[in-house]
């Protein structure tokens, strides 16, 4: 196997970098998806087992760019534009893995995960217990997921906790560049299949960041504290923690939020969660999935587990609604908002 | 303009051993040696002892629903025995036992399997095999991408992946072929075309006169061969092989066979199945046509059978003991293989699944100690 070029040019040479002022540390600029295509080209040059497959994603760089100029790099080998076949895709992506590569498929829209659900779920997620352990799935399946694109149907929806139900899994969805950056690193380090969601609405905001250029990982399973407060624990993950930032914004000064992004679904950071909320007695949990059977429904109950001595307040959940995701014309009514997140932590601190 | 014809397509059939023993030795040239031929019908002999005292374990409640291979040996062990063990893959769905025991998987292993027991799929280091598949036809995807590793990774090996009629009605069938074949992955479609899925004959399952011109939508060589004589198998095998190896891509082959037995233990075929059709198909067995024509060459009689059969229940009484003498998995067998390292959450449920209150350490409930 051959790359087309040599491991030592920096990928993506249009985008700023500086060294850092304090540790002389290389930075670049990037938003999410530049950080996730930057990511994909460093794994690649670290290691030759690693390859992108998936409708587009080749010389058209993926619908969302997620894999711009990766072809160019590494070659049509390890940068497969496949048949638009997603159980195809999953398919071969679990035999690659299980013949010694280390692929990265990728699912256009979170709603063909559909067609490869049997692939994933059945096989790549069950493969290390069936054979205990002598046959594993190593492979990081790229989606972008969630609303607020004005993206058609089924280019919309949230399915994170269908997966996280699913043993064997891990599910991950970062929100900032920084964070994706280490997160993907992880995931395709990690020695079981991962499902790496990528939250479209927030792919180009709201801003460039400047990270690290060289190599990091943030274990998965590692929830991050975005801001520390006292009076209210607000859970949140993906798209929706800049729909908390903005409700944080809105609150009065004199309300202490402690805002959670869990970046990890499966395994989940449980004890962050649980010693937040023991310390501000109140939660509020947002996601963007319909309520009934969310994610938040296994905080909740994880919390009053483990918190329930603790709490001033029920647990109070802000999520979508049990119904099919709308088309876009009422996509903003649809997903969580920061008015209706500021409302809910308002009647959870009157409680 | 006239119309003229874009494409048109044959399929070839290959029989070489037809079902009273005679050999076309024309076709059988440079196939299978003598010597060779005695090997794989001792093989297929041991493998349908086995499979009859699998039928029996079920049936005594020694084992769970078992899938009777009877009737397909000549299909998998030709197949198989044109492959390279430890080099090539087989992707197996679950009626070519024999296959699978050629190529390093310990014979109690599938017993295992169908005793409830993972241990069962727990191939061993150097053993190219993946374990049996349930679901229907989802395993093609996982040879291509084996196969399509191998090429990428320059290992001179091929898969074959093995699979029913009904099977080829899945869409993960039609997705492997369009992958394997976009790819020119070293891929052997080998599919076991044994006329029924439970009970839907093949002629209810497709309306396309053969199986293997399913192959002809994907630019794929494709053959069909009787899968009930060992020679057509081998043969169409070795050469399918051979392309592939040599970077010609994916092959189609459609053995026609019959499976002689039920589906499974669970199944009653003579609910759909005319027993005239059974006795036909009765009469053209692989291993009988097979003994037919060593007789007929002096390489074969009946002492020698006898010691066969004894042989043969030797074998039979050793796998079952391994497979009944393992001891019971330890529980904790549940929880290891989950993932890599066992998540927090997992190992409290691990650690406190006695307490029937998940969460809760022994102590607070008051198992402590027991």
């Amino acid at each position: 196997m051959s790359s087309t070029t040599t491991a030592k040019e920096p990928f993506n040479p249009k985008l700023r970098r500086r060294v850092d002022d304090q540790g002389g540390q290389q930075l670049v600029e990037c938003n999410l998806v530049e950080a996730i295509t930057l990511t994909l080209a460093q794994e690649m040059d670290l290691d030759d087992r690693v390859m992108c497959l998936g409708e587009d994603v080749g010389l058209n760089g993926g619908v969302f760019r997620a894999t711009d100029g990766l072809q160019a790099r590494f070659g049509e080998q390890r940068v497969v534009d496949t048949p638009l076949s997603e159980s195809g895709i999953m398919g071969s992506a679990i035999g690659l893995a299980m013949g010694g590569m280390r692929p990265i498929p990728e699912i256009q829209f979170e709603g063909f995960l559909g067609p490869a659900y049997d692939q994933l779920c059945n096989h790549a997620a069950r493969y290390r217990t069936r054979s205990r352990g002598a046959i594993t799935v190593p492979m990081v399946v790229r989606v972008p997921v969630g609303g607020g694109i004005h993206a058609p149907e089924l280019h919309s929806d949230s399915p994170e906790a269908i997966y996280a139900h699913q043993p064997g899994l891990k599910v991950v969805m970062p929100s900032t560049p920084l964070d994706a950056k280490g997160l993907l690193a992880a995931a395709i380090a990690d020695p079981d299949p991962v499902i790496f969601f990528e939250p479209k609405r927030v792919y180009r905001l709201p801003t460039r960041e400047w990270i690290p250029e060289d190599r990091y990982t943030i274990p998965l399973g590692k929830a991050r504290i975005v801001s520390e407060g006292t009076d209210l624990t607000l859970v949140t993950w993906g798209a929706s923690v800049y729909q908390a930032l903005a409700a944080l914004d809105a609150l009065p000064e004199d309300v202490s939020v402690e805002l959670i992004d869990l970046r990890t679904i499966a395994p989940l950071d449980r004890d962050t969660v649980i010693e937040s909320v023991n310390k501000t007695g109140r939660c509020v949990i947002v996601h963007e999935a319909p309520k009934t059977c969310g994610f938040g429904a296994e905080l909740s109950s994880i919390i009053q587990e483990n918190c329930f001595l603790h709490l001033h307040a029920p647990v109070q959940r802000v999520a979508g609604f049990d119904t099919i995701m709308p088309y876009y014309k009422l996509e903003l009514e649809y997903l969580p908002d920061s008015k209706r997140i500021v409302e809910a932590v308002q009647q959870t601190l009157a409680y | 303009m006239p119309i003229r014809t874009d494409f048109s397509a044959t399929v070839e059939h290959i029989s070489i051993l037809d079902e009273h023993g005679v050999l076309d030795e024309q076709l059988a040239k440079d196939t299978l040696t003598d010597e060779q031929v005695l090997e794989l019908f001792q093989y297929m002999c041991k493998c349908r002892a086995l499979d009859e005292t699998a039928f029996k374990l079920q049936r005594s409640g020694r084992m769970g629903t078992y899938p009777q291979n009877k009737g397909q040996e000549a299909a998998a062990i030709g197949s198989a025995f044109a492959a390279k063990r430890g080099v090539d893959w087989l992707v197996p769905c679950y009626r070519e036992n024999a296959a699978l025991w050629m190529h390093g998987l310990p014979m109690h292993y599938v017993l295992l399997h169908w005793m409830g027991d993972e241990r069962g799929n727990q191939i061993p280091q150097g053993v190219n095999i993946t374990p049996l598949c349930i679901p229907i036809g989802t395993q093609m995807l996982h040879a291509t991408g084996i196969s399509w590793a191998m090429k990428l990774r320059g290992i001179p090996g091929v898969a074959i992946t093995y699979f029913g009629d009904g099977a080829t009605s899945e869409g993960d069938f039609h997705e492997a072929m369009n992958f394997a074949s976009v790819q020119q992955t070293p891929t052997i479609f080998f599919c076991q075309n044994n006329e029924w899925a439970i009970s839907v004959p093949r002629e209810r399952q497709m309306w396309s006169s053969t199986v293997a011109q399913k192959a002809i939508a994907y630019g794929m060589p494709c053959v069909r061969v009787d899968g009930n004589d060992l020679f057509a198998v081998y043969k169409a095998s070795r050469d399918a092989i051979e392309r592939a190896r040599a970077g010609g891509g994916p092959s189609f082959i459609e053995a026609v066979t019959y499976r002689l037995a039920d589906h499974t233990t669970a199944d009653d075929a003579r609910r759909y199945r005319d027993p005239v059709e059974v006795e036909a198909w009765v009469g053209k067995d692989p291993i009988i046509r097979l003994r037919k024509y060593l007789v007929s060459k002096g390489l074969w009689d009946d002492a020698k059978q006898a010691e066969l059969d004894e042989a043969g229940k030797a074998m039979v009484s050793e796998v079952v003991r391994a497979a009944e003498g393992i001891a019971k998995p330890a529980v904790s067998d549940i929880f290891d293989y989950t993932y890599a390292t066992i998540p927090p959450e997992l190992e409290v449920q691990r650690r406190t699944m006695r307490t029937h209150s998940l969460g809760q350490s022994p102590e607070q409930v008051g198992l402590a100690g027991r």
